[in-house]
C-alpha cells in the first residue's frame, strides 16, 4: 500500500472504530435493559440511538478536574494509554482478504504485546490518584492482567500450531477447511475468559468493582479523561471480539455475503455475547479470580497446547 | 460449570419477556384514590372556603411546610387571610389532612410538581384553593356543627338539637 | 530503515539517561519503559521481529509491570524523592560514570573499526521458526538449565509466599 492509501485509511479506521465503540455505549445499555426486563435508553432520537451524542456530549462538557495531590504527568498519560495501544493493535487485524492497514508477519504477538501493555494505563491511573481505592484498584488490575495474560498467550499457541505461522492473515486462510474454534474449543474457552479479564469487564471488572471501590483506578478521573477510560474498554470489547473472530472463527470466511460483513456480523456477535455475561454473572472475590486462573485456566491451557501438539506430531 | 450456561441461558430467554417499564410521559402509572400528593385547600358545596385557620394543620405539620394567618369576617367566621405551602419541604405525609376539623385541606392524586426554580414550590393560597369539594362532596362543616348568629347561640334555632357538651361524661 | 534505527538509539540513549537522573522513582520506570521499546523498534529494523515481540511483551509488559506493582505497594513518598536528589550529586556518580565513559570509548573504537556487526543491518530476518529451531536444537541445554533455574526460582517463591499454618489458630485466618 502506498503512504497516501495509508494517510487516508488511517483516519478513516479510527473513525470507523470510534463510532462502533460510541455506538456501543447504546448496543450496551439496551441490550441489558432488554435482558433486564426493562426497555433502555430510547428517548433520544428513534430507539434512543442518539443518546450515544447525548452522552458524547455530555462528557465533552464535563469539568476535567486533575487533583490537586495527583501525580499530574502520570496522570494525564494513563488514559491515552489504553486507546493508544488498543488502537494500535487493530492495525493487524484482517477485516477482510485484502482489507487490513499491516500485514505483520508476527501479527499475534503484536497483539499480545500491546495487550500487555493496556496494564500500564490502568496500574499508573491508579498509582497517580494518590486515593487508596485507586490504588486498590490499579494493584488488582494489574495482578489481574498480568496473570490471565499468561495463559491468554498460551491458549494461542495451539492456534498457531495448525496455521504454523504467527501472521494472522494466514491463520484465517488456514482455517478454509474448518474453523479453528472446532479443533481448539478448549482453547478458545480460555481465551474468551482471559480476554473478558484482560479488559476488565464484568464479570472480572474487579479493578472497577463498583460495590467495594468506588470506581476502583478510575476514581479521581472525570471529563474526558475518564471518557477515555471508557472508550478504552469498548475499544477492548471491540478488539478481543475481531481477534476471536480471526483467531477461532474462521475471519471474515462466509458464504454469501461479502467478507467485511461476515467479519463485522461474527465480531458483533461476540460483544453481544460479552453483554450477555454482564447481564448474567455475579462478580467473583478477588481470590477466586486468581485461584481460577492460576489453578484451572493455565493448566488447562497447558494441556491443551501439549494435546495440540501431540496430535500435530502423531498426524505429520 | 452447567449452571452457569443454565444462567446464560435463561438470561438470553428474557428477551422475550414482557417489559416492566411505564412509558411514563405517555403512559401514565395508576394512582390509588387515597395517594398522598398535591395539596389544596376545598370548598363546601355551597362555595364558601371549608378551612377555618384553625392552625391545626401547621401544628401537625412535621416539617413546618404549613404557614397561615387567620382573620375573621363580619359574621365572626373565621377564614385564613393567608394560607401557604411550601412544597420543596413539605413530605406529604399527610399529617394535615387528618388533622383538619372540616375537611378542608386535602392531599390529591396529583403527583407532577416539578418546578425548574425552587421558589416556585411556595404555593399561596390562591395556587391551593380549589373551586370544587375534593374528596367529600356534600360534606358542609357548619350543616353539621351549627353556627352562632345575631342573637342565636348554637342549637336554639328551629328544628336543631342543643350541642354535645363535649367536657360532660353523660351519655 | 537506518534512519529510524538510529532515531531508536537516540531515544534509547536519551530515556535511559533519564531513568538515571529522574527523582521520582515512577517517572523513572516510565522512562525505561520507553527506553525499552526503542530497544524493541531496534530489534525489529535489524530484522529480529520475534526477539522484538518478547521484548515488549516479556520486559515491558510484564516485568516492568511487576516492578510497578512493587513500587505501588511501597509506598515512596517525597522523602524517598529527596533522597533519590541527594544520590544525585556530582560526588556521586563522577566516579562510575568515567568508567563508563572509558568503557563507551572502547566500544566506540571497535564500531569505528568496523568490528562489531560485519554483515549491516538488517541483513537477515530472524523468523520465530528459526528462533524455536535454534533453541530446541544446538541450545537445547541452555534452554533446560534456564528452565531448571525458573523452576527453583517458582518453589523458592512459593516457599516464601506460603502462610504460616498456625498451630493452634483454628479460625483459619493464618494470622498468628
Amino acid at each position: 500500500m502506498s503512504t497516501l492509501q495509508y494517510i487516508i485509511l488511517i483516519p478513516a479506521l479510527i473513525f470507523v472504530l470510534m463510532s462502533v465503540a460510541s455506538g456501543l455505549i447504546w448496543v450496551e445499555r439496551r441490550l441489558l435493559g432488554i435482558w433486564q426486563d426493562r426497555l433502555g435508553p430510547n428517548r433520544v432520537g428513534p430507539f434512543g440511538v442518539l443518546q450515544v451524542l447525548a452522552d458524547i456530549l455530555k462528557v465533552f462538557t464535563k469539568e476535567d478536574w486533575v487533583p490537586p495531590f495527583a501525580d499530574k504527568p502520570v496522570f494525564i498519560t494513563a488514559p491515552a494509554i489504553i486507546v493508544v495501544t488498543v488502537l494500535i493493535t487493530f492495525a493487524v487485524v484482517p477485516f477482510g482478504p485484502r482489507a487490513g492497514l499491516a500485514d505483520l508477519n508476527i501479527g499475534l504477538l503484536f497483539f499480545l504485546a500491546m495487550s500487555s501493555l493496556g496494564v500500564y494505563s490502568v496500574a499508573l491511573a491508579g498509582w497517580a490518584s494518590d486515593s487508596k481505592y485507586s490504588l486498590l484498584g490499579g494493584l488488582r488490575a494489574s495482578a489481574q492482567m498480568i496473570s490471565y495474560e499468561v495463559f491468554m498467550g498460551l491458549s494461542l499457541m495451539g492456534v498457531v500450531m495448525l496455521a504454523g505461522s504467527f501472521n494472522l492473515r494466514t491463520i484465517v486462510l488456514a482455517q478454509r477447511h474448518m474453523w479453528n474454534i472446532v479443533p481448539q474449543f478448549l482453547g478458545f474457552i480460555i481465551f474468551m475468559i482471559a480476554g473478558i479479564a484482560e479488559t476488565h469487564r464484568l464479570p472480572f471488572d474487579l479493578p472497577e468493582a463498583e460495590s467495594e471501590l468506588v470506581a476502583g483506578f478510575h476514581s479521581e478521573y472525570s471529563g474526558m479523561k475518564f471518557g477515555m477510560f471508557f472508550l478504552g474498554e469498548y475499544f477492548g470489547i471491540t478488539l478481543i471480539s475481531a481477534m476471536m473472530t480471526t483467531l477461532f472463527l474462521g475471519g471474515w470466511m462466509g458464504p454469501v455475503l461479502p467478507p467485511i460483513v461476515w467479519f463485522a456480523l461474527k465480531t458483533f456477535a461476540f460483544i453481544c455475547f460479552f453483554i450477555l455475561l454482564r447481564a448474567t454473572l455475579p462478580r467473583p472475590r478477588y481470590d477466586q479470580l486468581m485461584s481460577f486462573g492460576w489453578k484451572t485456566m493455565f493448566p488447562l491451557s497447558l494441556v491443551n497446547l501439549l494435546v495440540t501438539g501431540g496430535i500435530i506430531l502423531a498426524a505429520r | 460449570m452447567l449452571a452457569l450456561l443454565r444462567a446464560l441461558w435463561l438470561i438470553l430467554l428474557h428477551t422475550f419477556k414482557k417489559r416492566v417499564t411505564v412509558q411514563y410521559p405517555e403512559q401514565k402509572p395508576y394512582v390509588p384514590p387515597r395517594w398522598r400528593g398535591r395539596i389544596i385547600l376545598s370548598r363546601d358545596p355551597d362555595g364558601g372556603e371549608r378551612c377555618v385557620a384553625c392552625y391545626l394543620c401547621a401544628v401537625a405539620c412535621p416539617v413546618d411546610c404549613i404557614a397561615l394567618q387567620a382573620a375573621e369576617d363580619e359574621t365572626g367566621r373565621r377564614y385564613p387571610a393567608s394560607f401557604r405551602i411550601n412544597f420543596s419541604r413539605c413530605i406529604f405525609c399527610g399529617y394535615c389532612e387528618e388533622a383538619c376539623p372540616t375537611y378542608a385541606i386535602q392531599l390529591t392524586t396529583d403527583y407532577e410538581m416539578g418546578e425548574y426554580r425552587r421558589a416556585n414550590l411556595v404555593y399561596e393560597k390562591e395556587d391551593l384553593l380549589i373551586s370544587g369539594q375534593g374528596k367529600y362532596p356534600g360534606y358542609n362543616f357548619y350543616r353539621v356543627a351549627g353556627v352562632e348568629i345575631g342573637g342565636k347561640a348554637k342549637g336554639e334555632a328551629e328544628n336543631e338539637r342543643p350541642p354535645v357538651d363535649v367536657r360532660g361524661l353523660l351519655p | 530503515m537506518t534512519t529510524s534505527f538510529y532515531l531508536a538509539a537516540a531515544v534509547a540513549l536519551a530515556s535511559t539517561l533519564m531513568v538515571i537522573t529522574r527523582a521520582r522513582i515512577i517517572h523513572a520506570l516510565l522512562y525505561f519503559i520507553i527506553s525499552l521499546f526503542s530497544v524493541s523498534i531496534m530489534f525489529f529494523v535489524v530484522g529480529a521481529p520475534f526477539a522484538a515481540a518478547l521484548e515488549v511483551i516479556i520486559y515491558a509488559g510484564a516485568i516492568m509491570v511487576l516492578f510497578l506493582f512493587i513500587i505501588m505497594i511501597l509506598n515512596l513518598g517525597a522523602e524517598a524523592a529527596a533522597q533519590e536528589r541527594q544520590w544525585l550529586t556530582p560526588g556521586i556518580w563522577l566516579g562510575p560514570s568515567m568508567l563508563a565513559l572509558i568503557l563507551i570509548a572502547d566500544l566506540a573504537f571497535l564500531i569505528s573499526r568496523g568490528g562489531v556487526y560485519t554483515n549491516g543491518l538488517y541483513a537477515v530476518t530472524v523468523r520465530p521458526k528459526d528462533v524455536g529451531i535454534a533453541l530446541y536444537g544446538p541450545y537445547l541445554l541452555g534452554v533446560e538449565l534456564a528452565s531448571l533455574l525458573l523452576l527453583a526460582g517458582l518453589i523458592g517463591a512459593l516457599h516464601l509466599a506460603r502462610r504460616n499454618v498456625p498451630e493452634e489458630g483454628e479460625d483459619g485466618t493464618g494470622i498468628n
